[in-house]
């Protein structure tokens, strides 16, 4: 079964929706303000919260909006930041290769998903999941572009580590707000309602005259533009880039799962999931090194037995109604 | 003209081995429609109970190979049973996941309980000589008792009961269930038998490899990449696509590096997966 709520966009805006964009606008006004008084810790700590979010909105597009488990985004992430590293490295400035790495990353993206996205469900996800092993691969062997195994420095931003560490956190905060108005347009438009049809029944989809292919192309490449920002912004911000750690597999496979612990195919699922799970990582598992994957993995097996549809998709009220009637037929027997 | 027949003798070893990583796998994704992300944890765990058991307890491979497999069959059987059979009729993205989740559990643990040390069982068997060509006797052995094993299971899906209520299910639930197949079991038992066969894989793999966790992702990369280019479900599929893959990595490691041999691997499969998605001599059913 395929999900199947919130099938047709809204057009009128009715109080009941306005609620949401105001705990959101609160939500980063508050971390627009926090770097004036938070120290360097919580400003990182903001800074992956961000990151994330963006991530999470950019797999929203295939993975939640068009039902593709698309596992390709350390792959855009991871060429997003080598494209940035290497352009910086040869003497572009700093946000002039941002933005050269987020076009390179999109045409690549768009290019590829021509490609790959003819396959469908098992086969779809082991080929981006490959993606990732590829571009991993091509990075420690193309030595003379990438540095190889050794890894590349990215030239230090000046300025010291307090201007810098806030200079990186908007540079996110305004990367995960472009994602987050990219994905209010696409839910309201033609195209979020096509990715929708494509997510329900693609071959219906394409009979009533939804350019399918375009579509899950647009998609596709849409969940690739901010990858890619992310990616370029990353490898500044942390200034060393190594194979193993840009392509990895966890990452790729973290990402749809914060954005299943709020809700898939939602504006804020993403959001509310990534930031929770940024923070659940940073208070909780952080205390426990030598068991973290597996309370992550715990963590997956929990959400997806008990929580399958994210923390947006619960309807609270009958959940509480059917542990109640539950609980007295319990008492009946 | 020696070291050709050098790199294929190479090649064939490898490639019976690579056969074993990829059945089990292979049976999982055609009956049950799971990518199964344990399968390379299922193999190293199996590589690293008959270390120990030869460490340890001075047993041997090819001894302790029955007592592994059963572990890990009624290992596999439980975590199907009691996880997987709850998500099986969901989309491939949260069977995926589950199995991932499991995998880092299971990935933890064997961490913290072997540490990441590679590990290799050396027996000292010493070697053949076949017309210049070099044959370990240890990876001779491993690649005799792979295709034993694989030929086993291809007995097994073909003639047994449970073989063929495995090919029922996997032709069409519903009816195999109206036919009083217990589908919830055969599927566990489906699995149990690709931990089965991941954990012989292991025993074999550890008398010719160092066996280390971290080599999980590269096992699971290798059952992708001989299922696409074997085509799904079959047990000759995965033999021909391990086969394949051995020659081709044994060929490419020697002329160019053991890095390229991988993405070489790699690009035949998404070249595969984009032109002919069902793999060279797929079919449907699993037979």
């Amino acid at each position: 079964m395929k999900t199947n709520s919130s099938t047709l966009p809204s057009t009128t805006m009715t109080r009941a929706k306005i609620f949401p964009h105001l705990i959101f606008a609160v939500w980063v006004a508050w971390l627009t303000v926090m770097p004036l008084m938070a120290d360097n810790y919580y400003i990182r700590l903001a800074t992956f919260v961000c990151m994330y979010g963006s991530l999470a909105l950019s797999w929203n597009f295939i993975g939640g909006y068009a039902g593709y488990p698309s596992f390709s985004t350390a792959a855009f992430m991871g060429l997003g930041s080598y494209a940035g590293a290497i352009l910086q490295k040869a003497g572009m400035p700093m946000i002039l290769a941002w933005v050269c790495a987020t076009i390179f990353v999109s045409l690549f993206a768009a290019l590829v998903g021509a490609a790959i996205l003819r396959m469908k469900g098992h086969y779809f996800a082991i080929g981006s999941i490959s993606m990732v092993e590829v571009l991993r691969l091509i990075a420690s062997l193309w030595s003379d572009l990438t540095g190889g195994g050794d890894g590349l420095n990215v030239p230090i931003f000046q300025g010291g580590p307090d201007y810098a560490a806030r200079v990186f956190f908007y540079s996110m905060l305004v990367v995960m707000l472009l994602a987050w108005l990219t994905t209010l347009f696409v839910d309201r438009s033609k195209l979020g309602f096509g990715l929708r049809c494509i997510n329900q029944n693609e071959d219906a989809a394409d009979m009533v005259g939804v350019s399918v292919n375009r579509y899950k192309t647009i998609a596709y490449t849409l969940s690739a533009v901010y990858c890619g920002s992310v990616g370029a912004i990353y490898a500044s911000w942390v200034s060393y880039i190594a194979p193993t750690d840009s392509f990895g597999i966890l990452l790729t496979l973290k990402v749809p799962v914060m954005t299943m612990l709020g809700g898939v195919g939602t504006v804020y699922g993403p959001l509310i999931g990534s930031a929770l799970f940024v923070l659940m990582e940073e208070t909780i598992w952080a205390q426990f090194l030598d068991y973290h994957q597996a309370i992550l993995g715990v963590v997956i097996v929990l959400l997806i037995f008990f929580l399958p549809g994210g923390l947006l998709k619960l309807d609270y009220k009958k959940l509480f109604k059917r542990k109640t009637t539950s609980h007295t037929q319990a008492r009946r027997a | 003209m020696t070291l050709l027949a050098q790199i294929i003798a190479n090649g064939l070893m490898l490639g019976a081995l690579y056969a074993c990583i990829a059945v089990g796998f292979s049976l999982v994704w055609g009956v049950l429609n799971v990518i199964n992300m344990l399968h390379g944890s299922f193999i190293v765990l199996g590589g690293y109970l008959t270390f120990f058991a030869w460490f340890h307890f001075k047993i041997s491979p090819f001894v302790s190979l029955p007592i592994v497999c059963g572990l890990l069959f009624v290992m596999g059987y439980f975590i199907q049973y009691l996880a997987i059979n709850r998500v099986i009729t969901r989309p491939v993205l949260t069977t995926l996941t589950l199995t991932f989740g499991l995998d880092m559990i299971l990935y933890n643990f064997m961490n913290l309980g072997f540490e990441a040390t590679p590990r290799r069982v050396s027996l000292d068997l010493g070697s053949l000589t076949l017309g210049g060509v070099i044959l370990p006797v240890d990876r001779l052995l491993a690649m005799l008792l792979a295709f034993g094993l694989t030929g086993l299971l291809y007995y097994v899906m073909r003639s047994s009961r449970i073989g063929r209520a495995i090919v029922a299910v996997r032709m069409d639930r519903d009816a195999a269930a109206l036919m009083g197949i217990r589908v919830g079991h055969i599927y566990a038992m489906t699995f149990g038998l690709a931990a089965l066969m991941a954990g012989a894989c292991g025993t074999l793999m550890s008398v010719v490899f160092p066996i280390t966790t971290n080599i999980t992702g590269l096992l699971l990369g290798k059952a992708f990449v001989i299922c696409v280019i074997g085509g799904l479900g079959t047990v000759p599929g995965a033999l021909v696509g391990g086969l394949a893959l051995g020659l081709t990595e044994s060929i490419v490691g020697n002329f160019m590096g053991a890095q390229y041999a991988i993405l070489f691997g790699f690009l035949i499969m998404l070249a595969l997966l984009i032109t002919r998605p069902t793999g060279l001599i797929g079919k449907k059913g699993y037979e």
